[in-house]
């Protein structure tokens, strides 16, 4: 077995590739549905929620929540009905876990928000997935006609007597909808703008409702926590993030694409064992983990383990599990500008620190790139991250500046040779 | 857009479609994106009398339909070509050369971002990250997505494209 299957342990991905993804039939015999029958026939709402806790899953689509707390609050609150929503709204750029999953094993999908209703007591799901992914809308609008002429949606789910069913709503172009609140929002029907929290969607969600909202690999770890139970959960990646964690390899390395390890291992083991180096006989510059809004990390940090706490010590995150691999080649400013323009764009306009900052970090790293800028601004780019960080409305905002402060951290020289006297000392 | 002196002047025609689209959406709380996306995919782009006509019969404020139309980028309240290209420009297509695809696209086509071809063929927008990132830089063509580009390759499939000449505007 070569390194790059060698490294991986598949959890999420168990079918994905297995199992023709338009077929009922054959996830129901690689196991499928096992867990939602144990769930609905043999074990109470709340048992189900503390085997969720007991495992310690964390949110998967970046912030790292206690999913089993997550629906303890939704369990407890008061409201009816009570909403699932699954967040298949993946934007994160460098981020196509979702997709895949839902294209390669979309039951392990629906069974997970099954799971997820039955333990907090919800009658009707939304699965909102982004306008781009036609193929993701095809697939799962076909499994769910499956899971409900097969009686694992409706109303006597395989004879419990508990009914839930699922719409699938398509979003329209906005990276913020992948926010949860915004995405709320948007499947009522307005602008996808963030709401400020509290009320947090446990208590108040969509359209007011307790709702609880869960990335699509969250869901996807759950039928298989109820199979095997939550020792065997924590039995994988480290104490305070167990499980495993599917990774998006993109930029200069030689095997781009999807894999999954356990949480814990580390940047250096997926780069050059899972990820086969670098191409070109090029050098590791740096790595961003968790998308365009993650930190980018240098080659003095390859050693760190991949998970929830460990990268937010080096005031980076796990996020989406997005990996983006930049080779020596590239400039670092370069590569922060694209990130800038990407959420001077993305910022859906309510809140000002989040509207004129990433606006004003656009101009800023674009007046470096050109050695226009002094000191000064380098100054002003910090402390305008700092703001931000502490005042936008939602994570969008929040997490903008982190690539400008990582790289202003590890790989400060690059933006110095751009100013404006070094620049010119330079051309003298 | 002229929301106050202008009634609608929808053809009858799409005044049943529209009504058709609403219909479907009926057992549906607030089902207003899903509809602009449909008749958005019916007819290519929401003009003003149909957002107007929307509006009126979800009795939703026009300004309310038209915040949501114009906020998401996959909408549009004009017109567009043909064929829309979108090319990824987020950074994992940056890393990759997505500006020199771009560049191909505007050289090949002699339009700018935002931009239709005169013959309304084609029109170029950017797009945000595709998620298909294992093969960037990667552009979108309608609804296929091409990736691994290179210059030669997306002048390929932009001949492929201008072979179908039944250009349309709306």
């Amino acid at each position: 077995m070569n390194s790059y299957l060698r490294s991986q342990k598949r959890v999420v991905l168990r079918n994905c590739g297995q199992i023709d993804p338009n077929s009922i039939e054959e996830y129901i015999s690689s196991g499928g549905y096992r867990a939602l029958k144990r769930a609905l026939l043999e074990m109470e709402p709340a048992a189900v929620v503390q085997t969720v806790k007991d495992s310690g899953l964390r949110g998967r689509g970046g912030a790292g929540f206690p999913t089993g707390l997550k629906w303890e609050f939704a369990a407890k609150a008061e409201g009816d009905p009570k909403f699932v929503i699954c967040n298949a709204d993946e934007g994160e750029p460098g981020t196509f876990k979702d997709r895949l999953i839902l294209e390669g094993d979309p039951h392990c999908v629906i069974e997970g928000m099954v799971i997820a209703a039955y333990a907090v007591g919800a009658s009707k799901g939304y699965l909102y997935i982004r306008g781009e992914y036609g193929q993701s809308y095809e697939t799962i609008t076909n499994a769910l006609k499956q899971a409900r002429s097969a009686g694992f949606l409706g109303n006597d789910i395989a004879g419990s007597g508990f009914g839930f069913d699922i719409v699938v709503r398509s979003g329209a172009g906005a990276y913020v909808c992948g926010e949860e609140t915004a995405l709320m929002e948007s499947i009522e029907g307005k602008r996808g703008e963030s709401r400020v929290k509290p009320p947090y969607p446990t208590d108040k969600g969509l359209w007011g409702y307790p709702t609880v909202i869960n990335n699509v690999e969250t869901l996807a770890n759950i039928p298989p926590i109820i199979e095997n139970g939550a020792d065997w959960f924590r039995q994988i990646g480290t104490p305070t993030s167990p499980g495993t964690k599917v990774f998006t390899l993109t930029g200069d390395v030689m095997n781009r694409g999807l894999v999954e390890v356990p949480m814990g291992t580390t940047l250096r083991t997926l780069v050059f064992d899972v990820g086969g180096g670098i191409p070109r006989g090029r050098k590791f510059k740096m790595a961003q983990t968790g998308g365009s809004s993650g930190g980018c990390l240098p080659a003095s940090l390859l050693d760190i383990p991949l998970d929830f706490d460990s990268l937010r010590e080096v005031d980076s995150s796990l996020g989406s599990g997005a990996l983006l691999i930049v080779d020596d080649s590239h400039c670092i400013v370069d590569v922060v500008k694209s990130f800038m323009h990407f959420f001077e764009h993305e910022s859906c306009g309510k809140c000002t620190p989040c509207r004129e900052g990433t606006y004003r970090l656009a101009r800023l790293v674009e007046k470096i790139e050109d050695e226009e800028a002094t000191l000064a601004d380098l100054d002003v780019l910090s402390r305008l991250c700092r703001v931000m960080e502490r005042s936008c409305l939602c994570g969008l905002g929040q997490a903008a500046p982190k690539p400008v402060l990582t790289t202003l951290k590890y790989f400060k020289e690059e933006y110095l040779v751009h100013l404006r006297d070094q620049a010119a000392s330079k051309g003298a | 857009m002229n929301a106050c002196s202008t009634a609608p002047t929808l053809s009858t025609e799409t005044d049943k479609q529209i009504d058709r689209v609403i219909e479907e959406y009926k057992d549906e709380p607030s089902p207003l994106l899903e509809i602009l996306n449909e008749v958005q995919h019916i007819f290519g782009y929401l003009s003003d009398d149909m957002l107007i006509a929307i509006s009126e019969k979800l009795s939703i404020p026009t300004s309310q339909v038209y915040g949501v139309a114009t906020f998401y980028s996959l909408l549009s309240t004009r017109p567009k070509g043909k064929h829309i290209i979108r090319v990824c420009e987020s950074a994992p297509c940056h890393v990759m050369g997505s500006e020199s695809v771009l560049r191909a696209v505007k050289d090949e086509l002699g339009i700018d971002l935002g931009e239709t071809t005169p013959d309304g063929l084609f029109t170029l927008e950017s797009t945000s990250c595709l998620g298909i990132c294992s093969v960037g830089p990667a552009m979108m063509v309608n609804d296929r997505v091409f990736g691994n580009l290179t210059r030669e390759k997306v002048r390929l499939i932009l001949r492929r494209y201008a072979k179908d000449k039944e250009a349309s505007v709306s």
